[in-house]
């Protein structure tokens, strides 16, 4: 009945770059609400005592530890970059396609460079 | 509407408001933070409780854990309504959520102040 043309090659259909940088808003968004009780329990491991701060320091020496932290300030760099691009376009700026398309390849690049300095800096 | 119940406000345009205000917050916050640590490598336990426990830091600490609460509650909420279907599983989903929130809330005040 229905004879509309049906497009299922999956090799040729891609979700647009706006469309991705909005599903890991998102996705990083859920990431960091479930990191949320692991930066409480470093935040107040930090601030209960000397030794209990030099205990933290030293657990950040291990491999585990360490990608844990890059994961989360990931997360976290990834989705003020992405908010702060969703700010501006609440404020009007980015009206045309172009300029949507343009500000995600931007946003996407930033939030990488800001990813990986955050991984050099933890190594 | 029932589907809104669980949601912050149970308003779809004061949602939109709040997240925005919150996220501002955080995203100052963030910045702090990421300034203080990079400024302060390797840090000490005296120079963190120091700028921890200063009156302007202990009101923002506060203001943004207040933000964390509202944003992931209206952040969280959406994605829920939007991923899980049955009524029950949603609206469980919910009320774990606001409950967490409620444990974030209340650790939170206790190693801010």
């Amino acid at each position: 009945m229905n004879k509309r043309p049906i497009n299922l090659a999956l090799t040729t259909i891609h979700f647009p770059l706006p469309a991705i940088i909005s599903i890991l808003h998102r996705i990083s968004g859920v990431i960091i609400f479930f990191a949320i009780p692991i930066l409480l329990w470093m935040l107040q491991a930090s601030l209960s005592s000397a030794s209990g701060f030099y205990t933290l320091q030293h657990c950040m020496e291990s491999v585990t530890m360490r990608f844990i932290v890059w994961g989360i300030l990931s997360a976290l760099l990834y989705h003020v970059v992405a908010g702060v691009r969703h700010l501006l376009m609440d404020a009007g700026f980015f009206g045309s396609l172009a300029a949507i398309r343009l500000s995600s390849k931007i946003s996407l690049i930033i939030a990488i460079i800001m990813i990986l300095i955050a991984g050099v800096w933890i190594w | 509407m029932v589907a809104a119940a669980l949601s912050l406000t149970r308003s779809g345009l004061r949602d939109w408001i709040f997240q925005r205000i919150s996220a501002v917050i955080l995203g100052l916050y963030v910045l702090v933070l990421l300034g203080f640590f990079i400024t302060h490598s390797p840090l000490t336990y005296d120079q963190w409780k120091a700028f921890f426990h200063t009156a302007s830091m202990e009101i923002f600490s506060l203001m943004a854990l207040l933000s964390l609460i509202v944003h992931s509650w209206i952040g969280v909420w959406t994605v829920i309504t939007d991923y899980l279907k049955p009524l029950y599983l949603r609206a469980s989903a919910q009320v774990l959520l606001i409950a967490g929130l409620a444990l974030f809330f209340a650790w939170g005040l206790r190693i801010i102040l």
